[in-house]
C-alpha cells in the first residue's frame, strides 16, 4: 500500500471561494477516476461545507476555512474546519429541513445532502471556538486507480 | 452564473434560463434578477430553465424554493424545465419534485403552461 496522498489548502470565508474549494479537491481527487457521478457528490459536499463555514460559522465576517484532504487507496478523506461560533446541537442541524437562517432562504437540506453523498461524517463543534467536519468517501467505481492496485 | 430573462407566448410566459454554477455565491444575483422581474406582479407565469446550469448545491434549492413560494402566493405558477439527473437528485431529497411542476424541456413547459391558461 503507498502511502496517502495529502493536501490542505486554506482561504478566506468569501463565497467567491466556494467555486475554488470544490474544482480544487475535485482535481486532487480525478487521479481516482471517480465517475461524474461521484466527481459531483465530491463537489457537493465540499461546497455545502464551506457555505455552512461562511454564513453561520463567520456569519459571512471575516474567517478562515482550512481544508485538508487526503487519499489512501480508494478513500478519500475531506476535513473542512471554521473557528467560527460553533454549533450549539449539532443533532438539530443534522435534521433534513432544518435551518437556523430562515431569512436567507436556506433550504435546511445542506447537512442531508452532505450525509447521503458520503460514506462517513463526524462533526465536531464547541461554542465559540468553530466547527470541524470529517468525511470518508469511497470512489469505488469499476474504473477507479484503486481497482487495479494489488 | 448568468440569468436570461424572456418572455414567450405574446409576453404572457416568463421564461428564465440560468447558465452557471447556481451555489451560495450565485444565488443572491438570482434571487435579485428574478424578484425584480416578480415586482408588483400577479398571477406571473415562470418558467425556470435548469438546462444550462452545471454545477446546484443546496444554497440553489433555496432560492429556487423561495421563487416558487413568491409566486404562488401571487397567485401565479411557477414551472422547471430541463433538470439534469445532478440537480434531480436534489430536487427528489428535498421533495421538491413533489411540488413544483418539472419538464424536460422548455418547449414542453410553455405547451402545459398555455394549457393552464385556456
Amino acid at each position: 500500500m503507498n502511502a496517502a496522498n495529502e493536501m490542505s489548502i486554506s482561504f478566506s470565508a468569501l463565497s467567491e471561494n466556494e467555486a475554488f474549494a470544490r474544482v480544487a479537491v475535485a482535481a486532487f481527487v480525478l487521479p481516482l477516476n471517480p465517475t461524474m457521478e461521484e466527481l459531483t457528490e465530491v463537489k457537493t459536499i465540499v461546497s455545502e461545507a464551506v457555505t455552512n463555514s461562511i454564513i453561520h460559522g463567520y456569519k459571512e465576517g471575516n474567517g478562515i476555512i482550512y481544508l485538508q484532504c487526503k487519499i489512501l487507496g480508494d478513500r478519500m478523506e475531506l476535513v473542512i474546519e471554521d473557528h467560527g461560533v460553533g454549533i450549539e446541537d449539532v443533532d438539530v442541524v443534522r435534521q433534513p429541513l432544518y435551518t437556523s437562517r430562515p431569512d436567507l432562504e436556506r433550504s435546511g437540506m445542506g447537512f442531508t445532502i452532505m450525509e447521503s453523498f458520503v460514506d462517513e461524517l463526524e462533526v465536531d463543534s464547541a461554542i465559540s471556538r468553530g466547527t470541524r467536519l470529517r468525511f470518508v468517501k469511497y470512489i469505488r467505481t469499476p474504473q477507479s486507480a484503486a481497482h487495479y492496485e494489488v | 452564473m448568468r440569468v436570461q430573462v424572456e418572455r414567450r407566448h405574446h409576453g404572457s410566459i416568463l421564461m428564465a434560463s440560468l447558465t452557471g454554477e447556481l451555489d451560495h455565491h450565485a444565488a443572491e444575483a438570482v434571487r435579485t434578477t428574478l424578484d425584480r422581474e416578480l415586482q408588483g406582479r400577479h398571477n406571473v407565469r415562470l418558467i425556470l430553465d435548469l438546462s444550462g446550469v452545471t454545477f446546484m448545491d443546496s444554497s440553489g434549492l433555496g432560492v429556487i424554493l423561495g421563487r416558487y413560494k413568491k409566486i404562488q402566493d401571487t397567485g401565479g405558477e411557477m414551472v422547471i424545465a430541463g433538470v439534469s439527473r445532478a440537480i434531480d437528485r436534489l430536487f427528489e431529497m428535498s421533495g421538491l419534485h413533489k411540488i413544483v411542476r418539472m419538464y424536460p424541456n422548455c418547449e414542453a413547459a410553455v405547451v402545459a403552461l398555455k394549457e393552464v391558461a385556456k
